[in-house]
Formats: C-alpha cells, sequence, structure tokens
C-alpha cells in the first residue's frame, strides 16, 4: 500500500474538524478498500485512536475493511424492486457466482452486494455491475451479463 | 465571474442572460437525471451534438441536459422547444431521424410519442401527456428547464431575486413572520413547522448557529430529494441563505449521500457557481450578510438522517441518535444551535418570499399547506416523481397520474413513508393524502415514498422486507428498537416458511407496541408501522400463511411449489436448459417435469417458459399434482389429441 496516497488524502483536511469520515470515503475511493495500514495512518496522523477509527468505519456500508473483487455488482432490494422480484434476481446471482451478498470471489473478481435503493425505480429490478446498469432483470438475465465481465 | 454587487446588477444579469436567448431558437433538452443517464441519456446527448455538427446545425440549435423531467418509466427523455414536442424511450438511432425530420422539416415522428395506454391517442406535447397534466409542479417544476451545471439558466427564470428581496426589502424577522404564516411543515417527514424550528434556533443562545440541508434520502422508493438536489440544487442554496439570513446564521452544512454521485457533483458545481457570483461568501449582493457551505458526504447509514444522528455524522463520528429532551435546534453539530430541514423544505422558501405566505396558503389542505413531491413507484404504469398539491386522492394519484397497475392486475395496497410508514389498503383510495390523513390510517405521509403493490404482492413478506431493512439499519443503541425487531424478525421468518403459530399476530403486535413506546429515536418509534398496518389490513394474508400453510399471493419461497402443466407444456426445453439445479426432466417432444426432491424454487422455470405457453404454474396450500405416466409424456402436436389425454 502506498502510504504517500494516504498522506496526500489527509494533507487535503489539515485544520478541518469532524474530517474522520471525509478521509475514510476518499481512501476507500482510491483504494477500493480500507487496509489496516491505511488505518493505522490515519490514526498517527489525526491522533485518533485506532480503535475509534475502526468504529466509524465498520458503521458505514461505503467502506470494506476487505479487498474487494474487480467487479462490484450491486443487486437493488429497494421496495419498489422487491415487489417486483428482487429476491428472486439476488438468489440467481449468489448461486451463479458462489458466494453471498457482502462476499467476494475465490478470484477476485465479482464483490456481490445488496442496495437498499438505487432511485431507478422505473427499471426495478435493477443491478449495477461497476457503472452499468441493467434494468428490467429476469433471472435468465444474469449469466449473460455476468459473463461480459473478468 | 464577476462578482454581484447588488440588486441592480442582479437583474441587470437576468437581461443580460436574457438578452442573448432568443425564445424562438429550437432547443433540444435531455433528462439527464439518474434514471435516464442508467437508460442511456449521455449517448443519446452526444449523438444529438455529433449530428447536429454534421448536419452543420451546431450554431442553430441548442442542446442543454436537465435535471430529472421524473418521468422515469419512459427515459430518456427529449423535449423539443419552443414547441415543446416530447419525444420518449429515445435511443442514439433515433437521433438522425430527430434532427433532419423534426428540427428541419417540423415533422412529429409518430413513433416516438407517448401514447395513452387506454385510448391509444398520440401525445405530442409535453404538457398533455396526462401524467405531466395533472400534477401541480411548483417545486419541481423548473427542473426540466435548467441545466444544473449552469447558474445563468437559474437566474434567467427568476433564480435568486427571493434572496435579493429577502436581504434588502425584508428584516430577517418579517422573513421568519412570512415562513411562520406559511403554515410551511417539513417535508423530511416529521411535518414539524419550519418556522418554529427556525425561531427555537434563532433564539438559542450560542454562536455559532448552523444551518443544515439534510440530504441523507434513505428511504427505500424515494428519490424526490436526488432529483431536486442534481436537478435545481441552486433553489436549495437560495432556500438555505434566506434561512441563514433569518435565523442570524453564517455557517451552512449540507449532508448528501455518497450514494447520490451525481447530487453530489452537482451540489458542489452549483455551490463553485453561487461562489462565484458572490451569491455565497463575504457581503452577499453587497447587503453586509456573511455565509459560507461546507458539503459533507454520508457514508451509508439509513439512521443517519435522523437529526441528531446526522450531526454526529457531521462531526465525523458514528452517526448514532441521542436523546432529543434537549432539541437539535438549540444544541446541535459542536453542541451549538443547528436547524436542520430537508432539501423540498428548503427549495419551498425561495417561493413563499417570492409569492408570499398567503398565495402559498392557498394551496393545499387545512393543516397540511403547499405541494409534496411524491416517488410514484412499484406496480404502476407510470413510475416517477409526482408534485401535487397537499390532499389530493390516493386514487387521483395512483389512477390518474400513475395510470394505474399494469398488466391489468388488481391493485391490493399503497405504501406510503418508507421503513416508517405503513400499508394502506384498497378502500382508503379515496384518502385525501397529507401529514394527517395519512397517519389515522396507522401510516405516515414521510418523505414522499409511494410503493404501489397489486395482488402479486404478499404483505407479510412486505412487512417482513420491511423489518429486515430496519434490522440492519438499527443502530443498536437502545434495546426496544435492538431487540424488537430482532424478535420480530424471527417470528415473521418463521411465518413465511410455514412454521407460524397461532400467537404469533398477538405477539408482533405486543413488541410493535412497546417499541413504538419505548424506543428512542424515531427509525424504532415508527418500525412497527409496516407490522400493524400490514396486520391491521391484511391479517387474512397473515391468517393463511400460519393455518393454512398458504401464501396466497404465491410469492413466499417456502410455501409455493413450481409446477409444469402437461396440458400446457410444449416440450421446448427452454426451462429444462436454463434451471440451475437440474430439477427438470424432459427432452424434444417429451413432456417436462420437475423433480419437486430437486428443485431449488429459484423462479427460472417461470420466468423462461413462453408466455403463450404459460405451462410453469406455482401453487400454494394444495398438494402438486403427481408427475403424468411415462406413457403420456410424448407430446402429440395435435391440439384436439391433446385435449384427449384427459
Amino acid at each position: 500500500m502506498d502510504v504517500e496516497k494516504i498522506d496526500e488524502i489527509i494533507d487535503g483536511y489539515v485544520d478541518e474538524e469532524g474530517v474522520l469520515i471525509q478521509i475514510l470515503l476518499d481512501i476507500q475511493r482510491e483504494l477500493n478498500w480500507v487496509p489496516k495500514e491505511a488505518i493505522m495512518e490515519m490514526s498517527r496522523r489525526l491522533q485518533i485512536p485506532i480503535s475509534q477509527i475502526y468504529r466509524v468505519a465498520s458503521f458505514y456500508t461505503a467502506m470494506s475493511l476487505t479487498p474487494m473483487g474487480r467487479h462490484l455488482v450491486q443487486v437493488c432490494l429497494g421496495t419498489a424492486c422487491h415487489v417486483r422480484g428482487a429476491p428472486k434476481i439476488l438468489n440467481k446471482v449468489e448461486n451463479t457466482l458462489k458466494i453471498k451478498a457482502g462476499e467476494t470471489t475465490e478470484d477476485m473478481i465479482f464483490t456481490l452486494r445488496t442496495v437498499n435503493c438505487l432511485g431507478c425505480c422505473a427499471m426495478g429490478p435493477v443491478m449495477v455491475v461497476d457503472e452499468d446498469y441493467h434494468g428490467k432483470m429476469k433471472t435468465s438475465d444474469v449469466n449473460g451479463i455476468l459473463e461480459r465481465y473478468e | 465571474m464577476p462578482k454581484i454587487n447588488s440588486p441592480t446588477e442582479l437583474e441587470d444579469l437576468r437581461r443580460e442572460i436574457l438578452s442573448k436567448r432568443d425564445p424562438n431558437k429550437p432547443c433540444i433538452t435531455l433528462c439527464s437525471g439518474t434514471a435516464c443517464h442508467a437508460t442511456g441519456s449521455e449517448k443519446v446527448a452526444v449523438a444529438i451534438e455529433k449530428e447536429l455538427e454534421k448536419q452543420s446545425l451546431k450554431d442553430d440549435v441548442d442542446v442543454r441536459r436537465t435535471g430529472c423531467h421524473g418521468f422515469c418509466e419512459r427515459g430518456p427523455i427529449v423535449v423539443i422547444y419552443p414547441e415543446e414536442i416530447c419525444y420518449l424511450n429515445v435511443t442514439p438511432e433515433d437521433v438522425s431521424e430527430i434532427i433532419s425530420e423534426t428540427i428541419k422539416e417540423k415533422k412529429i415522428i409518430d413513433r416516438l410519442l407517448y401514447t395513452d395506454p387506454n385510448t391509444g391517442e398520440k401525445v405530442v406535447y409535453e404538457y398533455e401527456i396526462p401524467f405531466y397534466k395533472e400534477q401541480t409542479r411548483i417545486v419541481f417544476g423548473p427542473n426540466k428547464n435548467i441545466d444544473p451545471k449552469s447558474i445563468d439558466d437559474y437566474i434567467a427564470i427568476g433564480g435568486y431575486s427571493a434572496l435579493s428581496k429577502a436581504l434588502f426589502d425584508m428584516t430577517p424577522e418579517q422573513v421568519l413572520e412570512e415562513v411562520k404564516r406559511s403554515n410551511l411543515r417539513g417535508r423530511g417527514g416529521g411535518g414539524f413547522p419550519t418556522g418554529r424550528k427556525w425561531e427555537t434556533t434563532r433564539n438559542a443562545p450560542g454562536e455559532p448557529k448552523y444551518v443544515i440541508v439534510n440530504c441523507d434520502e434513505g428511504d427505500p422508493g424515494a428519490y424526490m430529494d436526488r432529483s431536486l438536489m442534481e436537478g435545481n440544487f441552486h433553489s436549495v442554496i437560495e432556500g438555505l441563505i434566506i434561512g441563514a439570513y433569518a435565523i442570524g446564521s453564517h455557517e451552512g452544512l449540507i449532508y448528501v449521500r455518497q450514494e447520490y454521485p451525481l447530487a453530489v457533483e452537482n451540489v458542489n458545481i452549483a455551490i463553485k457557481r453561487a461562489e462565484g457570483y458572490g451569491l455565497l461568501g463575504n457581503n452577499i449582493l453587497g447587503s453586509g450578510f456573511d455565509f459560507t457551505v461546507k458539503v459533507h458526504r454520508g457514508a451509508g447509514a439509513f439512521v443517519s438522517g435522523e437529526s441528531s444522528a446526522l450531526m454526529t455524522a457531521i462531526e465525523g463520528k458514528v452517526g448514532e441518535p441521542r436523546p432529543k429532551y434537549i432539541h437539535t435546534s438549540e444544541s446541535g453539530v459542536w453542541d451549538k444551535p443547528s436547524d436542520l430541514n430537508n432539501v423540498e423544505t428548503w427549495a419551498n422558501i425561495p417561493l413563499i418570499i417570492n409569492k408570499g405566505s398567503e398565495w402559498f396558503t392557498s394551496i393545499g389542505t387545512e393543516r397540511s399547506k403547499g405541494t409534496k413531491i411524491f416517488s410514484l413507484v412499484g406496480k404502476v404504469n407510470n413510475t416517477g416523481l409526482v408534485e401535487v398539491p397537499m390532499g389530493t386522492t390516493i386514487r387521483e394519484i395512483i389512477y390518474k397520474i400513475g395510470g394505474g397497475i399494469p398488466g391489468g392486475k388488481k391493485f391490493k395496497a399503497l405504501q406510503t413513508g418508507g421503513p416508517s410508514g405503513g400499508c394502506i389498503s384498497e378502500e382508503y383510495l379515496d384518502t385525501p393524502v397529507d401529514f394527517d390523513e395519512l397517519a389515522k390510517l396507522g401510516s405516515i405521509m414521510g418523505s414522499g415514498g409511494m410503493i404501489v403493490m397489486d395482488e402479486d404482492t404478499c404483505m407479510v413478506d412486505v412487512a417482513r422486507y420491511f423489518v429486515d431493512f430496519l434490522c440492519d439499519e438499527s443502530c443498536g443503541k437502545c434495546v426496544p428498537c435492538r431487540e424488537g425487531l430482532k424478535r420480530v424478525r424471527k417470528i415473521l421468518n418463521g411465518i413465511v416458511a410455514g412454521e407460524g403459530k397461532e400467537g404469533d399476530i398477538e405477539l408482533l403486535e405486543e413488541i410493535g407496541n412497546v417499541m413504538s413506546k419505548a424506543s428512542l429515536c424515531a427509525l424504532g418509534k415508527t418500525a412497527a408501522n409496516p407490522i400493524l398496518s400490514t396486520i391491521r389490513y391484511f391479517r387474512d394474508e397473515y391468517d393463511a400463511h400460519i393455518e393454512e400453510k398458504r401464501c396466497p399471493a404465491l410469492v413466499c419461497k417456502d410455501l409455493i411449489s413450481y409446477y409444469i402443466d402437461p396440458e400446457r407444456c410444449n416440450a421446448c426445453r427452454l426451462c429444462l436448459k436454463n434451471c440451475p439445479a437440474d430439477a427438470i426432466d424432459g427432452e424434444k417432444k417429451l413432456i417436462h417435469i420437475i423433480d419437486q426432491s430437486k428443485c431449488i424454487k429459484c423462479g427460472t422455470c417461470f420466468d423462461v417458459c413462453p408466455p403463450k405457453f404459460s405451462a410453469v404454474k406455482k401453487i400454494s396450500g394444495a398438494p402438486v399434482p403427481p408427475p403424468i405416466p411415462e406413457e403420456k409424456r410424448v407430446l402429440v402436436k395435435d391440439k384436439k389429441a391433446k385435449g384427449g389425454k384427459k
């Protein structure tokens, strides 16, 4: 891990109060997860106990304390998607990737997550892979979509 | 960007912007909200720009990427001005035709128009489409006319004139009085009178005072605030500065979920532009009033939308609520007086200042004034954002604007108010929607989520869905919410799995009542609403699950079986090839059979079976018929012969 990158991010918030969450979000965006080393560096620089940083990082869903796969698959479980059959889509993705929501495949290609609403309810049920939105999903669409990513 | 130093300079700038704009010059606008973006509106925009270049029309036609138009069901949406010709579901392939036919020849392309699903009639102009026609869009309306990245677009439609009026023609006390007289109530769901909240913060001792925009819109199925943040954030900034002026605050905090990347981007751009013109910063418009804002990205926690939790999150801590015997309006962020209002509340302020409280109170019901934006989603034809006067009935919203239920299905329930709300049954369709009427029915109006459910929705499953959601999102600080939700989840999981027993419903009600009374914050206090309201209106469904082990809507996995009707099966092998469990036996011309012991009930066979056959059936509460004997499985194509098999 590049400690300089972490320092650079922290330097962007000098003398500001209450920036812990903002820094963690930036680290997450930069590295795609929040490694232990990053937390230790934050603790050293910001003079905040490691335990406190862990508490914040583990409370919010936006930060991942484990490495993420190359592609992020998000299945929306918002209410609108739910009544249009989202649980079946999730089931199918879990069966296909052989992981549960929140896990990463062994080959580190996919991380699967559920989200509570993407606000594209008109397209529901929705599955998003990285930045690509796939709407009006059917269980039979899942394999074809996932095969496009490697 | 030159700073604007006085109201006169603002008006001069407005005139200058307008003088450069020819209202008769063709302008192609494109909805670029998140939903249209997801369906490819940017590709259409790029195609339009290329095509204009190709046909040498670049200087004769303007292209504008606007905020969300709200008719998300039919995106990407293209509206061509000055006529307001509206094309729906536009793809890049349609673009060259649009330019050569509509722009050049002024001819309408029929296939891209809105077709009334009931009459089959085509509608050419956006304002004539029933979805728009039946709405009163005073807050949300400008979204479709302005490019959210351009402050000039906002100024052109009269933007920041309310700010100028407040700062120069009114004292802070007069602004406060006007807002109090308007009876504006908080749009985030609480419905607390905005003016009174402002007054508390204004009178509270302690400096500095903060004003906060709450855009931690977390209710699943609700995205009104996002569309305002993405599409017209200047209206929120304008409201915020006016509020700060009335309260005596010089620092604003904007809390926006990072799950809304486009909103974060547009918010930051809008702030930069406003700062550039001197509408934020020191000595705004030369009035001597100073005000700055800072953006905080939320990191994904539903409970952080609660005001006291949001304020702890702003301090960089775990966003947990605290008891509110001291109001946040007196002691909030860093223990300073902090006024927090929802995005839509702020966006109402410039309108109230410009048009006056009398105008505002002329809209709505006795105790709920103005309009409300709803996010109408689920099993409804016209999914999208709907702004109507308070007091509009549920029926008008679902049927007149929403176009009814798709596929000829029957309406079952309307879920309002997100996880804190409840489900309302058919007999209450004529209820006027406002803060008080929905509360009487055991639901809440909340921030404006409206999820339509049809006969294929299982209400026990819906209750379990919300409890699941709340279990994950409960911060765990207080016992009634943390433990109550866990127990309720266990009972509901049992019921949908066919293990429900007598007394379960009463126990659910008991736990629900304790949670409502004893929880620390609104999340726990309202968490029982989805459970209690579904029991109240759909008790028969609970009974069917518990007593007959039957799911009437055929949703609950453990209570249904999939079965292939031999009379309808065409032995096409589609289900067989797609079955992930190898549970289907059959071959070409051999009627397929599901091996119930292998079936994982994923529903793939049901989805892939061609509609003209619809051979795969769901069965609940009754045994699956035994498989047909081997000798009868050979498919006979002749229908008569098939009928003879009976």
